[in-house]
């Protein structure tokens, strides 16, 4: 018995515990709520090939949860490098979103049927849209890493801007392509939702980048104490520009994703409170927003907890408008546990306890 | 006699007020003259910017209170959104008194920012994740309670007092129209309000022991700590006072709308903490202004009207007010930087 608690405790301590644990937690709840309805009690992980692609509500839960994966890997790094968050990639994403589908249609031009109606090829203006939401990175990261500005408020002006400027780049209207060059993005790839494969090739990108520089360690350092890795010989600054640069560019990718997904450029809805979630799933993943050391699969795992939690909610009936509140409560419940305060009364008890027994085993 | 002191946040005020006054003479020339005359030379379009952001002045100066001690909340705009479907939905569909709802209303301000306010000063978790999860938890009771769209029909003493037309003393401003009427510019009551909540944060930061703290806690937590201030009952008080003014705020709203939705006041927080930037107040903490918000909720004002003068930028819909005022948020983080850098090198 002892023995189990124990090893209880030690997971409890694994970086990668709260994430994994949300996720089970979430797949019990689905599984319980399937049996009570009488339904077969493993629907959730029923995967079955519909008109040669693959169907299922994990496949979907992987798929919707796409764009928020993408974003929080950018996240995590700007949260851990800066120890603030990047709240302009919704936006950023939808403006590069609404440049890609206005160079590809030409400006004031609102349906493309035809391949021929293209301005230029797609893969020009895709990259058009993810080097300008560089270019936002680049923008952001200038502001707080050599201008020394709140994160936040370097970001609130991107925030504010990105998609008032998507909007004047499409000229107030919806843009559509209806091109299926064009919807692959968001569509299939083979066998797998395309929006999955992207993630899942960001999320290797970075994986390797970390694993072969030593890029991990510096912006872990920078973020941990800036000064000091100034003083060991890292170039904070341009570590922290690196960081919002990466998280830019990975706001491109996800705006050109949910552009594609509903093949046209709504500048109004994109990424509409994504930062948020992103922002959330780096919180939930188990890191600290107070900067310094990072894990990147907790903050993947904890994109796709988010969207697990949205579907399981959407399928206990929970109506849209309804679902920010119980987010809300789990929010809050995360932290609070994760809270400095109640982790060193949890440790002064754990004390307390042991110099009791240490007592009792003298007397 | 003594000199005074101008320092670096003092210049910022100034460039602050000079640049409401020279956005505004920009729209008094292009639009309050000759052939172009639609009126923005009246009084009364002056008076409108305080009318349609009277919410905003109330939301604005608790933002400035919270960004003082170095936090921030971005729960406003939700709380806005929910005190307005409450007040709707009670008094339509309910029949309850507005002389009950108002000061329920007023009450769930306090116990929703006591609660902020306690995760964030007595637990020490991060202002942004709080407040971002009474955003979420604001916006969707909003639509627990309704759904749709509810206007406020009933006649009480609720939509009275919104009617209440306020004219200005001695007429005036006052001009005459075509058919031959006298117009004596007026203002309203939430107006009135979210002046005397200006005035009153003014007197209370300047003045009051709370006030004070709230500066030495954002200022530097630990010295502030050190000299014997209760930091955390600071910052939940702080927070309490952000959502009841938010509170005030969405009734000012609700007289001024009549209805409840559950998308009402979208990002109304981040033109709350444009304007505290704007005018001068640091995220940091420990130095600001309620004046300069007030100012800065003006200059977002004028930004909006002049806009709205303008049948071009007006086709484009409600984006081009956010360039510009992006623009501008813009240009007064990079002064405050260059500034910030400024005192460095003299230190």
């Amino acid at each position: 018995m002892n023995k189990t608690i124990n090893w209880l405790r030690k997971l409890a301590k694994k970086p990668l515990f709260l994430p994994l644990f949300s996720v089970f937690l979430v797949l019990i709840i689905n599984v319980v709520y399937d049996a009570v309805q009488g339904n077969y009690a493993l629907e959730f992980f029923k995967l079955e090939i519909k008109e040669g692609a693959l169907y299922g509500r994990i496949i979907d839960i992987l798929n919707r949860g796409s764009e928020a994966a993408i974003l929080a890997i950018g996240m995590t790094l700007v949260v851990s490098s800066s120890a603030g968050t990047d709240i302009s990639v919704g936006s950023v994403m939808s403006l590069a979103g609404s440049l890609c589908c206005m160079l590809l249609a030409g400006f004031g031009v609102t349906h493309v049927r035809d391949v021929s109606e293209l301005q230029m090829p797609i893969f020009v203006g895709v990259i058009a849209g993810i080097a300008v939401a560089g270019l936002c990175g680049l923008f952001n990261g200038f502001l707080v890493a050599k201008m020394r500005i709140q994160p936040m408020v370097a970001t609130l002006i991107f925030f504010t801007a990105g998609r008032a400027i998507g909007l004047l780049l499409t000229n107030n209207k919806m843009v559509y392509i209806h091109l299926d060059q064009f919807k692959v993005f968001g569509g299939k790839l083979w066998l797998f939702p395309t929006p999955t494969v992207i993630a899942a090739i960001c999320i290797l990108i970075m994986a390797i980048i970390l694993k072969t520089t030593s890029m991990g360690m510096y912006v872990q350092s920078v973020g941990i104490n800036p000064k000091a890795s100034r003083i060991a010989g890292i170039n904070s600054a341009a570590i922290i520009l690196i960081c919002y640069v990466i998280c830019g560019l990975f706001a491109g990718v996800a705006g050109i994703v949910a552009t594609s997904r509903i093949y046209s450029a709504d500048s109004n809805n994109i990424g509409l409170n994504l930062e948020l979630d992103a922002i959330l799933a780096v919180a939930l993943g188990g890191n600290s927003l107070g900067g310094g050391r990072f894990n990147l699969a907790g903050s993947i795992i904890g994109a796709y907890t988010i969207q697990a939690i949205t579907t399981t909610m959407y399928a206990l009936g929970v109506a849209k408008a309804q679902a920010p509140v119980y987010k809300a409560i789990i929010v809050i419940l995360i932290v609070v546990v994760q809270s400095p305060v109640i982790k060193a009364y949890f440790a002064k008890r754990k004390a307390q306890k042991a110099s009791l027994a240490v007592a009792a085993g003298r007397s | 006699m003594k000199k005074k002191n101008i320092n670096s946040h003092t210049i910022l005020l100034l460039i602050t007020i000079a640049l409401f006054f020279v956005l505004y003479g920009a729209g008094y020339f292009m639009y309050g003259f000759g052939d172009n005359a639609k009126g923005f030379e009246k009084l009364q379009t002056f008076l409108d910017i305080f009318r349609t952001n009277a919410a905003l002045i109330c939301i604005a100066c608790g933002m400035t209170c919270v960004m003082l001690t170095g936090g921030i909340d971005i729960s406003v705009g939700s709380l806005v959104a929910m005190d307005c479907m409450i007040l709707s939905v009670g008094m339509e569909n309910n029949g309850i008194s507005p002389t009950l709802l108002v000061p329920f209303v007023l009450l769930i301000g306090i116990v929703f920012g006591a609660v902020q306010g306690f995760l964030i000063g007595y637990l020490n978790i991060q202002p942004f994740i709080v407040t971002m999860g009474g955003m979420f938890f604001a916006r969707g009771m909003t639509a627990m309670i309704c759904t749709d769209q509810v206007s406020i029909t009933v006649q009480n003493w609720f939509k009275e007092v919104a009617g209440i037309k306020v004219y200005m003393p001695f007429e005036l401003g006052a001009i005459v129209n075509k058919r031959g009427v006298k117009m004596v510019p007026y203002i309203n009551i939430p107006v009135l309000i979210s002046l005397a909540v200006v005035l009153i944060v003014f007197l209370m930061l300047r003045y009051t022991r709370t006030g004070r703290s709230m500066y030495a806690v954002g200022g530097n937590q630990q010295s502030a700590a050190l000299m014997g201030l209760n930091t955390k009952r600071t910052k939940m008080i702080t927070y309490i006072l952000s959502s009841f003014l938010c509170s005030i705020g969405g009734i000012c709203y609700c007289m001024n709308t009549m209805c409840g939705t559950t998308t009402q006041a979208l990002g109304l927080e981040m033109k709350a903490i444009s304007s505290a930037v704007i005018g001068g107040t640091l995220l940091t903490g420990g130095v600001g202004n309620v004046f300069g918000s007030f100012i800065g909720v003006l200059i977002n004002g004028t930004i909006n009207s002049i806009v709205s003068f303008n049948a071009d930028l007006t086709r484009l819909g409600g984006t081009v007010p956010n360039v510009v005022s992006a623009f501008l948020l813009f240009v007064f983080i990079m002064l405050q930087a260059i500034f910030a850098k400024i005192r460095e090198k003299k230190q």
